[in-house]
């Protein structure tokens, strides 16, 4: 097996919502490629399709023309290929940000970042250890035990970007991360998500509708009524 | 990780509250089970402390509990002379009730020949009855002391003795004097009932022409006597001779006219049968509508908080947790709320059952049973929980 040269793949993706009058287009014969380490941006205003993409992407929302490739394994080619485990390949390969934190309520900071670790197959003990390192790489070691509710904006997205890099996934997906998030702590989320993204080598697609977060970024597409401009 | 029990423990408010309105559901059914085995125990009590392998009673009842039966009491002499009986003894049962501190209090009275069967099982302050009349044995439950008196018929009668626990078919306490003592206070009439009877007999006799004046004498004596004989006894029971066959002494008594000879084995089944099958049925029917309320409980608590839930298992989903994941948070929370609740509703019992008024008997076996029932009334509970669960979509964890 040959180097991976992209860590996402999309051609021609074309995503339409229902059938006939009531069809929506959604995202037209969107086509990009992302390497691993780089971090881009999806940009573009509301409804213009950016969060249908990135679910494409994300293997939560079937495509209904086009390939994605992720990682080197082709996912979609005219809607799903048949028999892939999507469940399995989310937590393998994906990690997922959204706009509201969207930690479980009844687990603790530590907890949240476990339980990804716990449902692949990672021991409890050496969950327990990568958790807590990884939240003290992102400054939240006196924030272990603490339940969601507890926690800033800014410290509850942090746990929640600690839960997405826990399985060192190859693509980070990003839907809005900042936009409940004040200027300073928007830019501070973006700029960890840089610094993961080369530390990690992982590709990270950020999508958001804030001109002013994508400071620093490699790419960015600009989203508008599903179609995408490089 | 376990998550249902870090769920129920960040939710504990509502779990505890729904388990505790449980566990008194389910303890009303394991009191409702442990009533219908007292009724059966109480039921069986006075014809197991008598320990007689064959009840004879009048023809055609099934006597002496279930259906009044009086038989005289000298066919005592008959049953014992067939045999293989080794003893027969007769024996008097009758429901009373007095006035005792201003309250009507009811209790059931055995007459018994002091020399033969059916007397008190056992002896727990005092002594048997030694004198012929105006004595008393009562069992404990009627709170009575040694030395008391209590007015029956025209008698006083003394305590001299405290049995134990046994108590009528009907729940009552019982109390034992001897025959001659229970016939009279059953039979025997006061002085004016038996000088009105006397007159309304030499009247209707005074009518009859063809009868001369000794004839007329004669048979009012005779008529007298037989109408203030107290010699009437509600059962006679025996008890068989080792390796006498039973079959054979029924055959033989039932062979006589007037009597019907009811082995102990069909004695508890008229008992359990005929006496206590309404209140099983009753009770079975009110513990199956109360596990019915558990199980719409459990279902409906759990239902409405897989419905709380939706975000976190639509994420639980888009992070790639397996279904058995989420199948396991839901069924685990199902089954830890009837498991506790069954706990609580066994302590409670446990801790009260002594008080109730009525006997409860926990029965390991019925308890058991309970048990499994409560577990697949709470996997059932979880399923349609689980069926919504399995139906949100991961990218329901999308957006607000
Ligand atoms: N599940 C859906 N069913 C039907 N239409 C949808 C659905 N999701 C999104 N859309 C439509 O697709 C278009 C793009 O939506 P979306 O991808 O959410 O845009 P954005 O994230 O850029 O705001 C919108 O017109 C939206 O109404
Ligand atoms: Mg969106």
């Amino acid at each position: 097996m040959g180097e991976i040269k992209y860590a996402i793949e999309v051609e021609n993706l074309t995503k339409i919502y229902g059938k006939g009058v009531t069809a929506v287009t959604a995202i037209a014969d969107a086509t990009l490629q992302v390497k691993p380490g780089e971090l881009v941006a999806l940009l573009g205003p509301s409804g213009s399709g950016k969060t249908t993409l990135l679910t494409s992407i994300g293997l939560i929302n079937e495509p209904t023309h086009g390939k994605v490739v992720i990682d080197g394994t082709m996912v979609a080619d005219e809607g799903w290929v048949p028999g892939l485990d999507l469940k399995r390949l989310r937590r393998e390969k994906l990690g997922f940000i959204f706009q509201a934190h969207n930690l479980i309520p009844f687990l603790t900071a530590l907890e949240n970042v476990m339980i990804a670790l716990e449902i692949n197959h990672m021991t409890r003990k050496e969950a327990t250890v990568r958790a807590t390192e990884l939240l003290e790489s992102l400054n939240l070691g006196h924030r272990l035990y603490n339940y969601p509710s507890a926690l800033s904006g800014g410290e509850a997205q942090r746990v929640a970007i600690a839960r997405a890099m826990a399985n060192k996934p190859k693509v980070i997906l990003a839907d809005e991360p900042t936009a409940a998030l004040d200027t300073e702590n928007g830019k501070n989320v973006m700029a960890l998500l840089k610094k993961l993204a080369v530390e990690n080598n992982s590709a990270i697609l950020v999508v958001t509708h804030d001109h002013r977060m994508v400071e620093g970024f490699d790419r960015i597409f600009h989203v508008n009524d599903g179609r995408l401009v490089n | 990780m376990n998550l249902a029990i870090r769920d129920i423990r960040y939710h504990r408010g509502r779990f505890i509250l729904t388990t505790i309105g449980l566990g008194l559901l389910l303890g009303v059914v394991i009191s409702m089970g442990g009533i219908y085995r007292g009724l059966s125990a109480d039921a069986l009590a006075v014809l197991e402390s008598t320990r007689a392998d064959i009840w004879v009673v009048q023809q055609d009842t099934n006597g002496p509990f279930a259906e009044s039966s009086r038989i005289p009491e000298d066919s005592k002499y008959r049953i014992k002379s067939v045999p293989g009986v080794a003893e027969a003894s007769p024996l008097s049962f009758q429901t009373i009730q007095i006035e005792r501190q201003g309250k009507p209090f009811r209790f059931f009275l055995i007459g018994y020949d002091l020399n033969g069967l059916g007397g008190p099982s056992e002896i727990l302050a005092g002594r048997d009855i030694r004198q012929k009349h105006y004595e008393m044995v009562v069992g404990k439950s009627m709170k009575m002391g040694i030395g008391e008196k209590i007015h029956l018929g025209l008698h006083d009668y003394t305590i001299v003795g405290i049995t134990g626990k046994v108590v009528s078919s009907g729940g009552d306490a019982v109390a034992y004097v001897s025959l001659a003592d229970a016939q009279d206070i059953q039979f025997k009439k006061d002085n004016d009932a038996i000088r009105n009877d006397r007159e309304r007999i030499g009247d209707n006799l005074a009518g009859i022409r063809i009868l001369s004046p000794v004839q007329t004498k004669y048979l009012k004596q005779n008529i007298a006597a037989i109408s203030e004989s107290t010699h009437t006894v509600n059962t006679v029971v025996a008890r068989l001779m080792p390796g006498a066959n039973l079959h054979e002494v029924q055959e033989r008594i039932s062979r006589w006219n007037h009597f019907h000879p009811i082995s102990a084995e069909e004695q508890i089944r008229i008992m359990t049968k005929g006496m206590i099958e309404k209140a099983r049925m009753q009770i079975g029917l009110f513990r199956v509508i109360l596990l019915v309320i558990s199980a719409v409980i459990i279902s409906l608590i759990i239902y409405t908080s897989t419905i709380d839930k939706i975000k976190v298992i639509a994420t639980l989903k888009l992070i790639g947790a397996q279904n058995r994941v989420i199948i396991g948070m839901i069924l685990q929370q199902s089954l830890l709320m009837g498991v506790i609740a069954y706990f609580i509703g066994y302590g409670l019992i446990l801790l009260t059952y002594e008080k109730f008024p009525r006997r409860i008997v926990l029965e390991a076996f019925d308890l058991q049973v309970l048990f499994v029932i409560v577990i697949v009334i709470s996997m059932g509970s979880s399923f349609v929980g689980i069926r919504k669960a399995l139906k949100v979509e991961p990218a329901e964890a999308l957006g607000g």
